[in-house]
């Protein structure tokens, strides 16, 4: 399954920690599109899924925001 | 035999990072533990000002704990760390900074992650003799008995000169395997990190929290005098950390970008608050807080215009957006600094 989660106008570290807390809600496989605008997320974002075992399938700048998608792996 | 497991607060700054790595030394799985509270000094700080973009866009504590290869679980404890701030048992330090209280607040919150988890002990960088009021003797065991934690709080670095706690007693750590350091000299711990190849890491000048800044700490007591209560929200405390905030009179205070970087963070603001910038020049945007008057709002169109590249400049237009109203076109001769007077800064 697909999922959206929109972070913008949040500063880091406030955007991993919603990433954080979707993702685990959700299940192995699944994929989470998260729309930030604090640019700290280029780096944070895949920093805590490379500790925590996720992967970061995609990021790339549309207009305004910063797109990150993410894809959940399991322990 | 069963592997241990500890949960160790991480700040992401070197002592919890080498806490770390002692612990694992000895074969204990760990994993890391951070709280945001909001008045932390940490990446987005980096994110509003330009001056900082030389520096590694990074969070800290995720950067510890890749160092470290651990998880890292980041909690937001923005609402529960109100009570913390403006109800202090044991009160504040030099500045709004409720050392202990904090210390004793993220031991509990670390305690019961742990034992929804089903860790064994928790582990922080504590150094005796390092902070005043946090990290002293005397003060350690309030800290482990107050949060109730007790015998389950390891502070690796100095356990030596501490009384034994249960995973030394009960064998899953090797008390001599661990620091004996004590003291504000950061030699040792220097030491360690060379030994470990630790390079890079953070070394925050003023600590990790803005509460324990003499001028942040003002700005927010400022804030509560002029609301009449001590409530907060994010965006509050976030935005006495960017700006110059003038306060011209008892109606309203004017935050001023000084750069683009701000100048971006606070148009995030717009539909909040009043806020305006010159057009006739380049110059920053300002936000407004409180209930000016029209005179008010060109006095403050005339400091705005002052921080502008038509400071030199006989007139500046400034256009004013008010919340919910029409905007307006004001040209105005721009404030000289001389007449803004001192003690408008806060």
């Amino acid at each position: 399954m697909k999922y959206q989660l929109d972070a913008t106008n949040l500063l880091c570290p406030m955007p991993v920690i919603r990433t954080q807390n979707r993702v685990a809600e959700l299940a192995e496989g699944d994929i989470l599109e998260v729309r930030c605008t604090d640019p700290g997320v280029l780096h944070d974002i895949p920093a805590w899924c490379r500790i925590n075992g996720h992967e970061v399938l995609d990021q790339h700048r549309d207009d305004a925001s910063i797109i990150i998608t993410v894809k959940v792996h399991g322990d | 035999m069963t592997q241990r497991k500890a949960v160790a607060l991480i700040s992401g700054g070197l002592d919890s990072m080498l806490a770390v790595k002692m612990i694992q030394e000895q074969g204990v799985h760990v994993e890391g533990i951070n709280f945001f509270t909001g008045f932390c000094v940490e990446g987005h700080t980096h994110a509003i000002r330009n001056r900082d973009q030389t520096k590694p866009k990074r969070n800290n504590a995720l950067w510890v704990a890749e160092q470290l290869g651990i998880k890292l679980h980041i909690i937001d404890v923005i609402d529960e760390y109100k009570d913390v701030l403006l109800n202090p048992k044991h009160g504040y330090g030099k500045n709004m900074n409720p050392c202990l209280d904090c210390k004793g607040f993220m031991v509990k919150k670390a305690r019961q992650w742990m034992e929804a988890n089903d860790f064994d002990f928790i582990i922080t960088g504590e150094v005796i003799g390092q902070r005043p009021m946090s990290q002293r003797k005397d003060t350690m065991p309030v800290i482990a008995r107050e949060s109730g934690a007790d015998d389950r709080l390891l502070r690796p670095l100095c356990a030596q000169h501490l009384p034994e706690t249960l995973p030394e007693r009960e064998g899953w750590v090797d008390t001599s395997q661990l620091g004996a350091i004590t003291g504000r000299s950061r030699h040792e711990q220097m030491a360690l990190a060379e030994k470990w190849g630790f390079r890079d890491y953070a070394t925050p000048a003023g600590g990790c929290c803005f509460l324990t800044d003499a001028s942040y700490s003002k700005k927010l007591v400022d804030m509560w005098q002029h609301r009449g209560n001590r409530e907060y929200e994010l965006d509050d405390i976030m935005l006495l950390k960017v700006g110059r905030h003038i306060r011209p009179n008892q109606r309203f205070k004017l935050i001023v970008a000084r750069d683009a970087g701000e100048t971006s963070y606070l148009k995030g603001y717009r539909k909040q608050f009043t806020h305006m910038a010159a057009t006739s020049h380049g110059g920053p945007v300002t936000l407004i807080e409180g209930e000016p008057t029209r005179d008010d709002l060109e006095l403050a169109a005339r400091i705005t215009a002052r921080f502008g590249q038509g400071r030199n400049a006989d007139l500046v237009t400034v256009e004013i957006h008010p919340v919910g109203g029409e905007s307006v076109e004001l040209s105005i001769p721009p404030m000289p600094a001389s007449e803004i007077a001192q003690q408008w800064y806060v």
